[in-house]
């Protein structure tokens, strides 16, 4: 290659790309170790999120090896091939055993991850259980609201045409079983160890309903109503997050989800009936 | 001694992929210095347009058959003058193939004739959607009166705009034909008109079937 | 000047009239100045497009400075999105390398429709100029994410300010749109019946089966966009619904809608946009290939699983929109089935990272720009794609979705690997259509620093991703959890800048050298492509009397004992090495 400027020896370019390629190996490796430290999974607050957690690390690992194997080899390589004298390079270039392993492998391996993330996915859309706790969600410009039924377990009556602005839900004024229906914004209580079937919607624009600590996203769709269901198994207070750019307030939209013991979501509940 | 290999390439030229070059009726057969290409390289091109334009309007067929299904839709009734704009359509096909046939022979004025007509049968075909527009307008049906008719607008619209396309297609043969471009040897041209425009008829005919009968 | 006349070797040199400077420079019918015009289009939008990053990254890192409010921001998120994808890497590789290319790789003296090709650049112009008119209308630009959902994207009272720009937006996009369709047709069939003789479809370089495989991907599905922007910009201006549902309350009153269906919006742009990342990096692939093979000095490994790897993923990515809408509300079922194609997708690309591997293996490498970013370009590849299987496994992207994770893994395996063989190919073709040699040492300087650039800025993004950082936040302080990613934040803001500054070793580079590079044979990578057997750089008509014959596939490198460790394609017997038992360098 008789360029102006061009090294016959690449030796010295060889070592650097290689050094390269072994550095982000190292830090790609070692800076997810660190990560974990401080910036990882939140944490979890739901039975269903147990799957979920462990299906990621399952990948994490899968897909560190060839992260690792691909760097090494083109560390190896760059390292030991460099252009130096008047070597030739070896002219072969097809080698069916070689093709076969690395498509059948991976294939097998994705096939089996395949497999899980299906069986976990039917899990996550199966039915709620029966003594599910009820909540409707709508999110709106920029807030959540939430709908509980009122102690006799029933949601009123709502339509459509009952829409409006301050009667998101819908709710038809001539049914009393909606004066004990009890709205909140931005705070959802759940109850420990039940399991909680949430209706979610929009009003407006496509927003989502993000529950990282329960691993719960499902999105909040004008015009349709999505069911999903978990389980929140540890007490406390957790966050709820607005997961699609639903305008300019998009980042306001942060919600409260309190998990608390049935009793203490008891008395709350009547607290709120007036 | 490699042979002399002379070719001659019209870059400028719209008409290209419509001259044909001595091969077969569709332009295809091996050029001098080339690999062979057994479809003529205009009607490669107008195929692939011709695919374009089918996904185009699979996207609307979609949209239409998953706006049906929800609740609140109704439709009206094909406005009568449709069905001769069908007819008039599916006539001008005829006539343009009449005269793809005339200019196989060699009849350069049959193939001017065929096409005046098949362009003036294009333009009433044209008028006539107008006239149905009108049709429904007189009925209160407008473009957002509801989703049939918003689709009915959308469809029948975009249809036209492909079609007055082809119209101008052929105002370029029929400016071909009195420069005597076509022969009965040389007329892909001819034939790649031809294509698009009975895919265009057969087109319309599928959207107004999906429209009202389906 | 419309005709090409083949020259008799023995004729004048220049046969043909001078042409207008507007006919030369302006509606050029050749593919080389038409190349070259959208070579530096996509280039300037590039920078248009770079400098929005640096603006969110200036924001990102230090939220208190003020320096773009909550509306600015969601615009310049968008129009970063927006004009990369569209403005500059589809329509670079598509219309740039793609034209500069497809003619002089296969033999060929222009596109097969010349003024079509025309039309093609001079229709993408308007669509730049409205894109960039829409900064300047009152709202401002666009500011509802390249992906533009509907409602939001439909009802103007539901975006705060940007009203026109919005609606600019859509028919910006929609200019590309039709230029792009009418240049995959000329694409198309200019690699079918154009090649030259002896140019079977088996002995392509790879480069031209990436953009083979990429036309029919993009005349295929730019047509299901051009549809949603139809029905879209009709819901905008004309009060249609197609995507917006009934019972609207948007800023406190109902809004006109009824009926239509924001899903609806979601499967047509994605039906587009998930073939549109292929369309991103399939001629990227091909590009790669024949750079490393012939800075290798050695064939492409597994040239027939490369091609059959490329259609693969070319069918495939037909069958895996749904992917970005697993929480989206559709059914379930469906969830289940974009999983399955999702995963069989990332085989073909497995392949192909294997086959590059192993091309450099046992290969006699030189280290020029070009094969830096090559490799770079695997590197990043792998990164991204590795990434991307989190996201295929429906159960995991329901927590990633939305965060900074899925930030990360586009901007590996499209913004960084699409962009390293951009770069690769310009560094390796430049000599060809410029006459020059660009600088290496700046092409290192370069290639070190963005690669660092990329690294540092988009690989901490799985973290703060996995840390559930959602995209698209104007400011973290909603949310408590966020509250350390500020050190994060400034760290990849500030490799964000670096690579920037990178970029003008590249643009100082490519433009000094247009004068002060040293002069270019016309094959001073000894490589085998066809466009290296032609003059540098290529006359009007590519080949000086002639086409040439073709005889062998372009991975002939190293043949034992031949006389050269090259063998270009238009050499019929393998000149052979002067002492029996060869292997004289």
């Amino acid at each position: 290659m008789e360029h102006p400027g061009q090294v016959k020896d690449e030796r010295w370019a060889g070592r650097w790309m290689s050094a390269l390629m072994m550095f982000i190996l190292v830090a790609g490796v070692l800076s997810f170790v660190w990560s974990a430290r401080s910036y990882w999974l939140l944490p979890l607050a739901s039975a269903q999120g147990v799957v979920l957690d462990q299906l990621f690390y399952v990948i994490l690992i899968l897909t560190a090896i060839p992260f690792v194997i691909v760097h090494l080899f083109l560390g190896i390589s760059l390292w030991r091939f460099p252009a130096k004298g008047g070597e030739r390079a070896a002219h072969w270039h097809e080698h069916l055993g070689a093709e076969l392993t690395w498509t059948i492998v991976p294939t097998i391996a994705f096939i089996i991850l395949g497999v899980f993330g299906e069986v976990v996915w039917a899990k996550i859309y199966s039915a709620p259980p029966a003594n599910a706790e009820q909540v409707d969600v709508i999110g709106r410009q920029f807030e959540w609201q939430f709908r509980y039924p009122g102690p006799d377990g029933k949601f009123g009556r709502t339509d459509p045409k009952f829409v409006t602005a301050s009667n998101p839900f819908g709710m038809d004024p001539s049914d009393p079983e909606n004066k004990q229906n009890v709205i909140t914004v931005n705070d959802l209580h759940l109850i420990l160890n039940r399991p909680v079937a949430v209706r979610v919607t929009s009003i407006d624009v496509i927003h989502s309903f993000s529950l990282p600590n329960f691993r719960v996203k499902q999105d909040a769709m004008p015009g349709r109503t999505v069911e999903v269901w978990f389980t929140p198994d540890k007490a406390g207070n957790y966050q709820i997050v607005c997961a699609q750019l639903c305008g300019v307030g998009h980042y306001t939209m942060r919600g409260n989800v309190i998990v608390e013991s049935q009793s203490t979501f008891d008395q709350w509940l009547q607290s709120q009936e007036k | 001694m490699p042979t002399q290999l002379v070719e001659r390439q019209r870059p400028g030229s719209p008409l290209r992929g419509l001259g044909g070059r001595g091969r077969g009726p569709s332009g295809g057969g091996a050029a001098p210095g080339r690999e062979p290409a057994p479809v003529g390289t205009g009607l490669l091109g107008v195929a692939a347009f011709l695919a374009a334009v089918t996904m185009l309007f699979l996207a609307f067929t979609s949209a239409y058959l998953v706006r049906r299904q929800e609740t609140g839709w109704v439709e009206f009734a094909a406005p009568w003058v449709l069905w001769l704009n069908t007819a008039v359509l599916l006539s001008s096909s005829v006539t343009l193939d009449w005269a793809r046939r005339r200019i196989r022979s060699g009849d350069v004025a049959g193939l001017r004739r065929g096409v005046e007509a098949t362009a003036t049968l294009g333009l009433l075909f044209v008028l006539g959607q107008v006239v149905a527009w009108r049709q429904l307008a007189a009925q209160g049906l407008f473009l957002t009166t509801n989703p049939h008719s918003s689709f009915f607008y959308v469809l029948t619209a975009v249809h036209g705009v492909h079609l007055l396309g082809g119209i101008a297609a052929l105002a370029l043969v029929l400016v071909g034909t009195w420069s005597g471009r076509y022969t009965a040897q040389n007329h892909a041209g001819i034939t790649n008109c031809a294509t698009y425009w009975h895919f265009m008829a057969l087109l319309w005919v599928y959207l107004f079937v999906l429209l009202f009968w389906v | 000047m419309d005709a090409v006349a083949v020259h008799q070797p023995e004729a004048a040199h220049e046969a043909h009239p001078k042409e207008s400077f507007i006919r030369h420079y302006i509606f050029s019918l050749d593919h080389k100045m038409i190349g070259k015009q959208y070579f530096l289009t996509t280039m300037f939008m590039a920078l248009v497009g770079g400098a929005m990053a640096m603006l969110m990254r200036a924001h990102l890192g230090w939220p208190d400075n003020g320096v773009l409010n909550p509306e600015q921001y969601l615009q310049t998120v968008t129009m970063h999105g927006t004009i990369m994808i569209f403005f500059f890497l589809t329509v670079m590789l598509t219309g740039g390398l793609g034209n500069l290319l497809i003619p002089l790789m296969i033999g060929a003296r222009d596109m097969a429709f010349p003024f079509l090709n025309m039309v093609s650049y001079w229709t993408f112009v308007p669509g730049v100029l409205t894109i960039l008119a829409s900064f300047f209308v009152p709202g401002g630009p666009a500011g509802n994410g390249w992906t533009s959902y509907a409602p939001l994207s439909g009802v103007p009272a539901a975006e705060g300010g940007a009203g026109l720009g919005q609606t600019l937006w859509i028919i910006a996009i929609l200019f590309v749109v039709v230029s792009s369709l009418f240049g995959s047709l000329n694409f198309l069939t200019t690699i079918l019946n154009m090649r030259t003789r002896g140019m079977s479809m088996g002995r392509l370089p790879l480069t031209i089966w990436g953009a083979f495989v990429t036309a029919v991907l993009a005349l295929l599905t730019f047509p299901v966009l051009m549809a949603a922007l139809g029905l879209l910009l009709l819901d905008r201006v004309a009060g249609t619904s197609f995507f917006e549902p009934s019972n609207l309350i948007i800023g406190g009153g109902a809004v006109a809608h009824q009926g239509g269906d924001p899903l609806l919006w979601q499967h047509l742009f994605w039906f587009f946009g998930h073939p549109e990342v292929y369309i991103l990096i399939l001629t990227p692939m091909g590009v790669v290939s024949d750079i490393i093979s012939a800075f290798s000095r050695k064939p492409i490994f597994g040239y027939k699983a490369m091609v059959l790897s490329i259609s693969a993923i070319g069918f495939l990515s037909f069958l895996v929109w749904g992917h970005h809408m697993f929480v989206s509300g559709m059914h379930p079922l469906l969830g289940a089935a974009f999983m399955g194609s999702t995963i069989i997708i990332a085989v073909p690309s497995a392949i192909k990272t294997f086959n590059w591997c192993t091309t450099l293996w046992h290969g006699r490498i030189h280290f020029t720009t070009a094969l830096l970013f090559a490799i770079g370009f695997v590197s990043v590849f792998v990164t991204g794609g590795l990434s991307g299987i989190f996201l295929a496994i429906a159960p995991v992207d329901i927590y990633l979705h939305d965060t900074y994770f899925i930030i990360a893994h586009f901007h590996f395996v499209m913004a960084s690997a699409s962009l390293f063989a951009i770069l690769a190919a310009t560094y390796y073709w430049y000599p060809k259509f410029f006459g020059r040699m660009m600088n290496e040492t700046l092409g290192k300087i370069h290639f070190a620093l963005t690669f660092i650039g990329i690294y540092g800025t988009f690989y901490p993004m799985h973290f703060i991703g996995i840390h559930s950082n959602d995209r698209r936040l104007y400011e973290n302080t909603a949310y408590p959890f966020l509250a350390n990613t500020g050190p994060v934040d400034v760290f990849i803001s500030l490799s964000a800048f670096l690579l920037g500054f990178a970029q003008l070793f590249f643009i100082f580079n490519f433009f000094w050298s247009l004068k002060h590079g040293p002069a270019a044979g016309p094959n001073p990578w000894r490589a085998n492509g066809l466009e290296w057997t032609t003059t540098t750089p290529p006359p009007h008509g590519n080949w000086e009397g002639e086409l040439p014959t073709v005889y062998r596939w372009p991975y002939d490198y190293s043949v034992p004992g031949a006389k050269d460790d090259y063998v270009p394609q238009t050499v019929q017997a393998v000149p052979v090495a002067a002492s029996a038992g060869g292997g004289e360098a």
